[in-house]
């Protein structure tokens, strides 16, 4: 990294004016944003086949193994289709499409050739071998927290990983953005290198909890607001996100958005099975139960509780709902919900998630709701819990209008309290999915 | 030329019930197994989800779930007398395919034959006489397989499915509430019965006022939230009354969707092909061993798939027919009444009765599959059949499937067919009318069979399945008394206005719906010369084949055949895995 600090000054500059063509260049601030995919289509076999005795550093790979499922990579560095950890999966971003890169054993196209310090590098400043910057797509603000020793055992499993021959696609991104060099300005402005240190005072399970949830586990990745330039908005930490049209709720101790009526079992029974007593794992999240949460060990997983339970709940927002959006919102609950999620929102609890007290259900941002109720949505499907159980898509047969009153009277039902959500706010998310409106139920003049 | 793929341990040829509950047992124990499926894939979000899974229009009338009859079918004859006809249309029973097979639109109900139903020839010989049992060309014979042996796999299948119902006999302890002529179970049902709606309840009430016992239907429509042996996860039944002929969208009716495939596409050792047409078994060239089978996918490549096991876990029918058209057993001549491939076809028995309440409003539309409250005073042997001259039995059961605008208006007697005043009765009687279903056995006999059709082929010219099938007086009469007796209570129902008698009459149609319970052809029993295959399901000829499903049915119980299907299925894999991976060849020496 030598030079890094000489032209420091340099790339604040550009840094800076990068943000201000964000600011103007974007309607709307958004994370990083992932596209969905179902669930359990990845070849990913590998993950947790037994690492034989034969291999010479055996108990290495084997950690190495574990924190790549720890570290959820396969989700990003797999596509579909395509072999294990061979990269190519283009992330959206606000900015265009980046590809994942190939992180198989491959000499030529991944990770073979690399040395200890180069992966380090990587995980620790966002630097390529060769000096060049990595986008924050990858989150290296997080994996900077990883120890040396475990970057090393992440690539000693990555170096056992078959080769797969296959450069990822170029990026596709719109300038400023498309200039590589613009990111270390990003870095000088966001990006604070460091590995993780335990928290004095707290216990060890706490700060097993922390380094997972933000080092390798990177949960503020999705979980954590971002500003303008797609940054986290460290203040508000795991107070919830928006990417791709789904919301990665609020984490914090809040009663309605957040865990605040989670136990840590509900939250160790969540990320091991994808459902628990108030919720079912779907969108990105599913993912991240089948590829990470739910192959990981009990204690990690209670060591993530721990620590989630242990943070401040985030602000409350008051709202309050108009009678007659509520009214609407009552019938067309009653015609379309009840079958799955029952009267009074009781929900099956592990089957189909009860509506009262839900948290996505109580985010500020609709965002997420709406997705659910357009395009449906699976759960994740684990070993413990092999039901890939489904939510039909609602696009087709509710007009905005009624997307929007049944999320408006979910949302305020039963002790919910959130934002009333419009008609143009359904409008919007239906249209950034790319749904159609096949039926004119809400315009036919028969009604 | 057939493209060779490498062996495997296990193919399975039809990917339905049993073949998925083979295929989850035979992964488990290890073994690659490969399913052949020649219909489609199909799941609940995308092919009946609930916000289009009820379109009656869709499914039952427009057969979207069903075996599409202009691409394979079958001829139907009643007796050797006649030249058969392909079926052109699906009526009196309809064909599923695609994966789930006929088990996704089924009306899940879960039965257990009797004790006797298991020993229909020596148990009717030793209490009516040899006449009973030999009259009207009868060829009833026992099944290999006594109560104990089968019931811990009637009970695998309850608790796989969340049989939602009461038992009447536990252990040998008569129970209230359930079926006392059960045979003893070793457990109660996973879960409780169903809530009965009025009709049912009505029933019930009548039928214990006249002296019988009245039980909740065991139902594959689970009654609460149930998480399965396999972590197969099934939602509350909402009585949405669109199961039979339908998809479930709740993930409430018991499939090999909702209870197997979610654990076994997990397996790596399992692979499932769909849209592959299995086109014959290959055999040795001295016939005594399965080689693999050959197939066409949908692009027309042929392959064959090389395998140790072959099972033909297809529909009874297409079981029958590759025996057939791969040259195994002696197919069955009804003149002279040797060989065996094909014989027993039997069915069922439907005869009905409409309630008609002048008051009462019923809504029939709380409805499920296996929503019903039963008599079961004249099933099997559970009555004495002195002087009636007939065998067999059936259920009496107020059934509550739905109220599907369609197909389910009743009538009164004297109302016109079509007009004013037909409109007038439909509107007036559909929330006024309840159905009560006989359902009743058919014997084997030396008429009813199946062979390969001289005439007609299907698109790869192989020759058709050709049915030859009729009602002989034994279930004609055993109907009509099921049907005095419905009447009879279906009178004395609380508000009843009149009845209608719906008798069976005549010989065997085609076109009106009756069932899909089509049994017999690859009949089970106890030494190679009275049937296809042994105990497990395992060919006697080649011993590295099973045949599984309804085909092993001597003949035909008064209930509805899924539960037993299953169990024999269940005691297939148990033979499989205990002895023959030990020890490969045949499992019964006769």
């Amino acid at each position: 990294m030598a030079g890094k600090t000489g032209s420091a000054l340099g790339w604040v500059v550009v840094g800076m004016i990068a943000a201000i063509a964000a600011a103007l260049l974007l309607a709307r601030p958004s994370a990083a944003a992932y596209t969905p995919m179902s669930a359990t289509t990845l070849s990913t076999r590998a993950l947790t086949e037994v690492v034989p005795d034969s291999i010479a550093n055996a108990q290495q790979v084997r950690l190495g193994q574990y924190l790549v499922r720890a570290g959820d990579c396969a989700s990003c560095h797999t596509r579909e289709g395509g072999g294990f950890l061979s990269g190519g999966f283009g992330l959206n971003t606000p900015y265009g499409t980046i590809y994942s890169t190939n992180l198989t054993s491959d000499k030529d196209a991944g990770i073979g050739g690399w040395s200890a310090d180069q992966f380090y590098a990587a995980l620790h400043d966002g630097a390529a071998p060769g000096g060049g910057a990595l986008y924050p797509a990858m989150p290296y603000p997080y994996t900077t927290r990883v120890t040396r020793a475990d970057s090393d055992a992440i690539l000693a499993f990555l170096k056992t990983v078959a080769p797969v021959n296959e450069h990822q696609p170029p990026n596709s991104l719109s300038f400023p953005f498309s200039v590589r060099p613009l990111v270390h300005g990003w870095n000088l402005l966001f990006f604070r290198s460091g590995e993780f240190a335990p928290t004095a005072g707290k216990s060890e399970i706490w700060n097993r909890g922390a380094y997972l949830v933000t080092g390798l586990g990177h949960c503020g990745a999705c979980h954590t607001p971002k500003n303008s330039l797609s940054a986290d908005k460290t203040r508000q930490a795991l107070q919830g996100g928006t990417l791709d049209q789904w919301v990665a709720p609020d984490l914090t101790q809040n009663m309605r958005t957040g865990l605040g009526s989670w136990s840590v079992d509900d939250i160790v029974e969540y990320l091991k099975t994808g459902r628990n007593a108030h919720a079912n794992a779907g969108g990105s999240m599913a993912e991240v139960v089948a590829y990470s949460t739910s192959i990981l060990a009990d204690a990690d997983l209670r060591a993530i509780a721990t620590y989630l339970k242990d943070q401040p709940p985030s602000p409350e927002v008051g709202a309050s709902a108009p009678d007659a959006a509520m009214r609407r919102g009552a019938a067309v609950f009653s015609d379309a919900c009840t079958s799955c999620h029952m009267e009074e929102g009781a929900g099956q609890p592990r089957f189909f998630p009860p509506l009262r007290g839900n948290a996505v259900a109580q985010q500020t941002d609709p965002t997420g709701v709406l997705h659910i109720i357009l395009a449906g949505d699976r759960t994740a499907a684990t070993a413990q819990r092999p039901s890939a159980l489904s939510m039909p898509a609602f696009a087709w047969k509710l007009g905005d209008q009624q997307v929007a009153d049944v999320a408006t009277y979910v949302r305020n039902s039963w002790d919910n309290r959130a934002p009333p959500v419009t008609a143009t706010q359904a409008k919007a998310v239906r249209k950034s999915l790319g749904l159609k409106k096949e039926r004119l139920t809400e315009d036919s003049t028969d009604r | 030329m057939a493209t060779q793929l490498p062996p495997v341990d296990a193919v399975m040829v039809g990917f339905g019930w049993t073949g998925a509950i083979l295929g989850q047992q035979l992964c488990d124990a290890g073994l690659n197994v490969v399913a052949l499926e020649r219909g489609v894939w199909r799941d609940t979000p995308t092919d009946f989800a609930t916000t289009f899974a009820q379109d009656e229009l869709r499914y039952m009338w427009r057969h979207h779930l069903f075996q599409n009859v202009a691409y394979d079918t079958l001829t139907i004859r009643n007796n050797v007398n006649q030249d058969a006809l392909p079926m052109r249309r699906l009526g009196s029973f309809l064909l599923g395919t695609g994966v789930g097979g006929a088990g996704v639109h089924w009306n899940a109900q879960i039965w257990r034959f009797l004790e006797s139903d298991l020993k229909a020839y020596s148990h009717n010989l030793k209490r009516y006489g040899k006449a009973a049992v030999s009259a009207y060309d009868m060829t009833v014979q026992d099944y290999p397989v006594s109560w104990d042996e089968i019931e811990p796999y009637y009970d695998a299948f309850d608790k796989l499915c969340g049989t939602s119902g009461k038992a009447g006999n536990l252990s040998g302890k008569i129970q209230e509430g359930g079926n006392r002529f059960e045979g003893p179970r070793s457990a109660e049902y996973p879960n409780p019965p169903m809530a009965m709606p009025y009709g049912p309840t009505l029933f019930a009430k009548a039928a214990i006022e006249k002296g019988y016992q009245a039980f909740p239907h065991p139902s594959g429509n689970v009654s609460r939230p149930y998480t399965n042996p396999l972590g197969a996860q099934l939602g509350q039944c909402t009585y949405c009354g669109f199961c039979e002929k339908f998809g479930c969208g709740n993930y409430s009716k018991a499939t090999a969707q909702t209870t197997i495939l979610p654990y076994l596409l997990m397996k790596p050792n399992f692979t499932l092909r769909t849209e592959s047409e299995v086109l014959k078994v290959e055999t040795t060239a001295d016939g005594k061993r399965a080689t693999g089978v050959t197939y066409v996918n949908s692009a027309g490549e042929e392959f064959f798939q090389p395998a140790e096991i072959v099972v033909l876990s297809a529909y009874v029918l297409q079981n029958v027919r590759l025996m057939l058209l791969s040259k195994i057993g002696k197919p069955y001549d009804p003149k002279s009444g040797a060989g065996l491939v094909g014989k027993n076809y039997a069915y069922q028995t439907m005869g009905s009765v409409n309630v008609f309440f002048e008051e009462k409003i019923m809504n029939p539309f709380i409805g499920a599959g296996a929503l019903a409250t039963v008599v079961d005073e004249f099933n099997g042997d559970n009555f004495d059949h002195s002087g009636l001259g007939f065998i067999g039995g059936g259920y009496i059961a107020q059934m509550h499937t739905g109220g599907r605008p369609i197909e389910m208006i009743y009538t009164p007697p004297g109302t016109p067919a079509w007009g004013a005043d037909w409109k007038k009765a439909a509107a007036r009687n559909y929330l006024r009318a309840v159905n009560l279903s006989c359902h009743g056995s058919v014997m084997a006999h030396r008429g009813n069979y199946l062979d390969l059709d001289p005439t007609y082929r299907d698109s790869f010219g192989r020759p058709m399945l050709r049915m030859t099938f009729d009602f002989t007086d034994n279930e004609l009469k055993m109907s009509r008394h099921l049907v005095d007796k419905a009447a009879e209570i279906g009178l004395a129902m609380e508000g009843v206005s009149t009845v209608k008698k719906n008798y069976r009459t005549g010989s065997w149609s085609v076109l009106p719906y009756q069932t899909t319970h089509n049994t017999g052809g690859t009949i089970m029993g106890d030494n190679p010369t009275n049937s296809v295959v042994n105990k497990y399901s395992q060919s006697w000829d080649v011993p590295n084949l099973f045949v599984t499903g309804a085909g092993a049915f001597p003949q035909n119980a008064g209930y509805n055949p899924t539960g037993t299907v299953a169990a024999l299925t269940y005691l297939a894999a148990d033979g499989i895995k205990s002895q023959y991976l030990k020890k490969a060849g045949p499992l019964v020496v006769a």
